[in-house]
C-alpha cells in the first residue's frame, strides 16, 4: 500500500452537493421526455428541453465546482488515484457497452441470418414449407422482407475518417507532452489541432450518414444491417461529440492557465477518453465498414 | 480475521462532526453512512411497494376465475412486482450496506467519490417513478398502464406491448447507470481507501463479495443497457434487432437480457452471501471457517455467473450441442456455492451458539437458499427443464432462491448492523416473531406451488383449472400471512430507530462480534476513520 509511505492527510470529503440530485432530475426529465416523445405525446419536447437545459446547467456547475477545488489544492495523492481509478472504471463499462454492440453485430451476421436461411436447406423435410423461399444467408443483408440498399464504400469517407482520428490520438499525446515539458504554447496547439480533427471527422460522418439516407437506400429500416450499422456508427459519433466537448473544454481551461506539467489529471481522462474512442473507430472500420 | 490495534486512536474535528440540518443534509448528502442510511430506506420501502403487488396477485389467485384485477392489470402487475423487488427493493438494500458499511470495515473516512455516491441514490427513485408513472398517465386517460410483458420483456411481445414499456426500457437505462457509478465508487474505494495494513486477504468477507458484485455489475450492467436501447429502437426507429422480417432475431433478445439477467441473479445473492458468514462467526462465537475458501468462490461464481446465462432459454429452441454445454456450466457453479455452505456448516460446526434474531435469519437462509438452490440443480438439467420451464414450479424455486437468500439475508444484516446504526436495541421479542412467522409462512406460499408446478400449472396466467383451486388456496393464505408477518418486522424498525424504547448498544453490540466497526461507538459519529486505524 501507497499510502504507509505518504505522511498523512485527511482525505478530501466535499461539503454537501446539491448537483448530484440536480442532475439525477435532470436525468429524469430526459429520460421521461424521450418516452413520452417517442409515443407522440407532445409533452415530451416540454420535458426534453427542460431535462437538456438542466442538464448542461448542472454539469457546467459540477464540475465548476470540481475545477475550483482543484485550483485550491484539496486533490493529493489521493484523491488524485481515486479519480483515476474512477475514469478507468468508467471507459471498462464503455468497453462493455460497445463489446456488447460487436456481439449484437456478430450474432446476427453470423448466427441469426445463417439461422433463418437454414430453413430453405434443401436437405430439410420442411425446406418446402419455409415462409421466405428465395431468401439466401449473406452480408450485407436486410431480411427476408428487407428492402435492396447498398453499403459504404469504406475506402472513401470511412478510410479519410480514420486517418483523422489516428492523427487526433497524435496530435493528442503531442499536447500532452507539450503540458509535462512546460511548452503551454504546444498544449494549446495540440489540443486545437485535436478538437478540429474531432469536428472534421463528426461532420464526414454527418455527410455519410445523409449520403447513405438519400443515395444508398441505407436507413434505419435496412433491416439488420442497417439497425447494427447505424447503432454502432451513431453511438460512435456520440462519443465522439463528447470527447470533443470534454477536450473542448480542457482546451479552455489550458487557455485560462490551469494545469501544471505534475498535475493535470482531467487532462489525462479526456485523452483516455478519446483513445478509447479512437480504437472503438478501428474496430468499427474493420468489422462494420471493411470485412 | 484481521487483528484490529486496541490503540485506535479516532480523532474528530469536533466542528466538522455534526451532520447538517434541515433536508438538505439527505438531499445533497456527501456522507456515506447518509447516503447508506437512504439506500436502506429506499429499498424497504419499494419491499413494501413490491410486496403490496405480490399481495394483489395472489388475492387473484385466491380462487379460480377473474375476480380483482382484470388480464391486463395481472400482466402489468407480475411485471412491476418483478422489477421493483429486483431493481429497486434488493439491489438497494444490499447497496445500502455496502455505503454504510464498507467504509467502517475498511477503515476509510468515506467513499473514495462521495458526490458520485449520492448521483447514484438519486437515480432510483427518478427510475422507480418513472417504472410506475404509465399507471397515472392512465387515470389521466393516456396510454394503456405500465409494461406487461413480465419482468424480461422479451421480444416480439416487448415491441408490441403499449407506451408503458418505453417507460420501463428507460427506467432500466438510469437504473444501469445508477449501479454502475455505484459499483466504480465501490471498486475505487476498496482499492484505495484501505487503513495501512489492510490487505486483500485482511478484508472482511463482506467487503469481498462486494468486489465481485462490483465487478459483474460493471461487467454486464452496460450489456442490458445497450440491449434497452435497441427495444426502443425496434419499437419506434424501424430497426430490426428482434424481428426475422429484417434478417434479425428475437433470441437475441433474449440472450442479451439473460447474460445480464443471470450474473444479476448473483448481484442480489452475493452481498448476503458476504454478510452471513459474519453473523454464522458472531453467534457461534468461533472464527470464520474457509475465509480463502469463501473469497476464491466469490471470485469463482462471479467468472462462472457470466458463461452460464442460456440455462434460461432451454425452451427457447437453442441447438442441442448449446443446451448441453449451458446445462453442464449451470451445474458446475453449484460447485462454488457448495463450498460457500460448506464454510457456513464449518463455522458454526460445534460452536456455542445462541439463537438471536439475525442469527435465526442467518441459518433460515441457509435452509431456504438450499432448497432454491438444488430445484436450481433439477431445472438446469435441460431435459427435465422441458416440463418444469413455464410452470409454477420454476417460480417456487427462484423465490426460494431470491427469498430465500438475499431477502432473508437482507433481515439478517439489517437485524445485526440496526443497534450499531441506531445505538438501540431492537426488539428480541418481536424479532423472533417476526422470524418464525416468515419462515413458516413463507414455506406455506411456495413449496405448494412446487406441486402445483409438477402437477403443470402455468406461471404468468392470471386464472386456473379446478384441480389446482386447493393448493392455490393455500399458497394465497400464506402469502396473506408473510404480508402481514412483515408489518412485524415495519413496526420493530420503527419502534428501534424513532423510539425510546430499546436498550442502549454498546460498540460491540454482540459477543461475538469482531471487525473495525465494532471498534466504534453504537451509532457511530458522523464522520469516522479520518485518521486511518492502523491494521496489525
Amino acid at each position: 500500500m501507497n499510502a504507509v509511505t505518504e505522511p498523512h492527510h485527511p482525505y478530501y470529503i466535499p461539503r454537501p452537493s446539491p448537483y448530484p440530485i440536480v442532475l439525477s432530475a435532470a436525468l429524469f426529465l430526459l429520460g421521461l421526455g424521450a418516452a413520452l416523445r417517442v409515443n407522440a405525446l407532445a409533452a415530451g419536447w416540454w420535458a426534453l428541453g427542460l431535462g437538456a437545459l438542466l442538464f448542461a446547467y448542472v454539469l457546467f456547475r459540477w464540475f465548476g465546482e470540481v475545477i475550483g477545488e482543484s485550483r485550491a489544492g484539496l486533490y493529493r495523492a489521493q484523491e488524485d488515484r481515486a479519480f483515476r481509478w474512477g475514469m478507468l472504471w468508467f471507459i471498462t463499462s464503455e468497453v462493455v457497452f460497445f463489446a456488447s454492440l460487436f456481439g449484437v453485430l456478430f450474432y446476427e451476421r453470423n448466427i441469426a441470418v445463417p439461422w433463418l436461411a437454414s430453413f430453405n436447406a434443401a436437405h430439410t423435410s420442411w425446406a418446402p414449407f419455409s415462409p421466405w423461399p428465395h431468401f439466401t444467408a449473406h452480408w450485407p443483408n436486410s431480411g427476408p422482407a428487407g428492402t435492396p440498399f447498398e453499403v459504404v464504400n469504406p475506402w472513401g469517407i470511412p478510410a479519410l475518417n480514420t486517418l483523422l482520428l489516428l492523427s487526433s490520438g497524435v496530435t493528442v499525446t503531442w499536447a500532452h507532452a507539450g503540458l509535462r515539458a512546460g511548452r503551454r504554447l504546444q498544449l494549446k496547439a495540440g489540443l486545437l489541432l485535436t478538437v478540429a480533427l474531432g469536428l472534421t471527422f463528426l461532420g464526414f460522418q454527418a455527410h455519410e450518414f445523409a449520403e447513405a439516407y438519400r443515395d444508398l437506400g441505407l436507413t434505419l429500416h435496412s433491416g439488420v444491417y442497417g439497425a447494427t450499422f447505424f447503432i454502432l456508427t451513431g453511438f460512435h459519433g456520440l462519443h465522439v461529440t463528447v470527447g470533443a466537448i470534454m477536450l473542448s473544454a480542457i482546451l479552455v481551461r489550458a487557455w485560462k492557465g490551469d494545469f501544471t506539467p505534475e498535475h493535470h489529471f482531467a487532462f489525462e481522462a479526456a485523452s483516455w477518453y478519446w483513445h478509447f474512442v479512437d480504437v472503438v473507430w478501428l474496430l468499427l472500420f474493420v468489422f462494420v465498414y471493411w470485412l | 480475521m484481521s487483528a484490529v490495534n486496541p490503540a485506535i486512536e479516532h480523532l474528530h474535528e469536533p466542528h466538522h462532526d455534526a451532520p447538517p440540518r434541515g433536508i438538505t443534509r439527505w438531499l445533497y448528502a456527501t456522507n456515506h453512512k447518509d447516503i447508506g442510511v437512504m439506500y436502506l430506506v429506499f429499498g424497504v420501502l419499494m419491499f413494501f411497494v413490491g410486496g403490496l403487488l405480490a399481495e394483489l396477485i395472489r388475492s387473484e389467485l385466491l380462487t379460480p376465475t377473474m375476480r380483482v384485477l382484470s388480464p391486463e392489470a395481472y400482466n402489468q402487475v407480475i411485471t412491476i412486482h418483478g422489477l421493483v423487488m429486483v431493481f429497486a427493493a434488493v439491489m438497494p438494500i444490499t447497496t445500502g450496506f455496502a455505503n454504510y458499511l464498507i467504509p467502517l470495515m475498511i477503515g476509510a473516512p468515506d467513499m473514495a467519490l462521495p458526490r458520485l455516491n449520492n448521483w447514484g441514490f438519486w437515480l432510483l427513485p427518478a427510475a422507480a417513478i418513472l417504472l410506475v408513472l404509465p399507471w397515472g398517465l392512465k387515470l389521466l386517460g393516456i396510454g394503456t398502464g405500465t409494461i406487461d410483458t413480465g419482468w424480461t420483456m422479451y421480444a416480439p411481445l416487448s415491441i408490441q406491448a403499449g407506451p408503458g414499456a418505453d417507460f420501463a426500457f428507460v427506467a432500466v437505462l438510469l437504473l444501469g447507470l445508477s449501479s454502475t457509478m455505484a459499483s466504480i465508487n465501490i471498486l475505487v474505494t476498496i482499492a484505495q481507501q484501505r487503513a495501512p495494513g489492510m490487505s486483500w486477504l485482511k478484508l472482511p468477507v463482506f467487503v469481498w463479495s462486494w468486489v465481485v458484485t462490483a465487478l459483474l455489475l460493471i461487467a454486464v450492467f452496460p450489456a442490458l443497457m445497450a440491449g434497452c436501447v435497441m427495444q426502443i429502437a425496434d419499437r419506434h426507429f424501424g430497426t430490426h434487432f428482434f424481428s426475422a422480417a429484417g434478417g434479425g432475431d428475437p433470441v437475441l433478445w433474449e440472450h442479451i437480457f439473460w447474460f445480464f439477467g443471470h450474473p444479476e441473479v448473483y448481484i442480489l445473492l452475493l452481498p448476503t452471501t458476504g454478510i452471513l458468514p459474519h453473523i454464522l462467526a458472531t453467534f457461534a462465537r468461533k472464527p470464520m471457517y474457509g475465509y480463502k475458501a469463501q473469497v476464491y468462490s466469490f471470485v469463482a461464481i462471479g467468472v462462472m455467473s457470466i458463461i452460464v446465462w442460456a440455462h434460461h432459454m432451454f425452451t427457447s429452441g437453442l441447438p442441442a450441442g448449446v443446451e448441453i454445454y449451458f446445462m453442464l456450466s449451470t451445474m458446475a457453479i453449484s460447485i462454488p456455492v457448495a463450498v460457500l455452505f460448506f464454510c457456513w456448516f464449518g463455522t458454526i460446526w460445534r460452536g456455542s451458539m445462541t439463537f438471536e434474531t439475525p442469527m435465526l435469519f442467518a441459518l433460515g437462509y441457509i435452509v431456504l437458499f438450499g432448497i432454491g438452490g438444488l430445484t436450481g440443480l433439477v431445472l438446469s438439467d435441460a431435459a427435465a427443464d422441458q416440463q418444469y420451464h413455464n410452470t409454477y414450479f420454476l417460480v417456487a424455486h427462484f423465490h426460494y432462491a431470491l427469498f430465500g437468500g438475499p431477502i432473508m439475508g437482507i433481515f439478517a444484516g439489517l437485524y445485526y448492523y440496526l443497534p450499531k446504526m441506531t445505538g438501540r436495541m431492537y426488539s428480541e421479542t418481536l424479532g423472533r416473531w417476526h422470524f418464525w412467522l416468515t419462515l413458516i409462512a413463507f414455506n406455506v406460499v411456495f413449496m405448494p406451488q412446487f406441486l402445483l408446478g409438477i402437477a403443470g400449472m402455468p406461471r404468468r396466467i392470471p386464472d386456473y383449472a379446478l384441480q389446482f383451486a386447493p393448493l392455490n388456496m393455500v399458497s394465497s393464505i400464506g402469502a396473506f400471512l408473510l404480508g402481514a408477518t412483515q408489518l412485524l418486522f415495519l413496526y420493530n424498525l420503527a419502534r428501534t430507530v424513532f423510539g425510546t424504547a430499546g436498550a442502549p448498544a454498546s460498540a460491540r453490540v454482540w459477543e461475538g462480534s469482531s471487525g473495525l466497526e465494532f471498534t466504534l461507538p453504537s451509532p457511530p459519529p458522523f464522520h469516522t476513520f479520518s485518521t486511518p486505524p492502523v491494521i496489525e
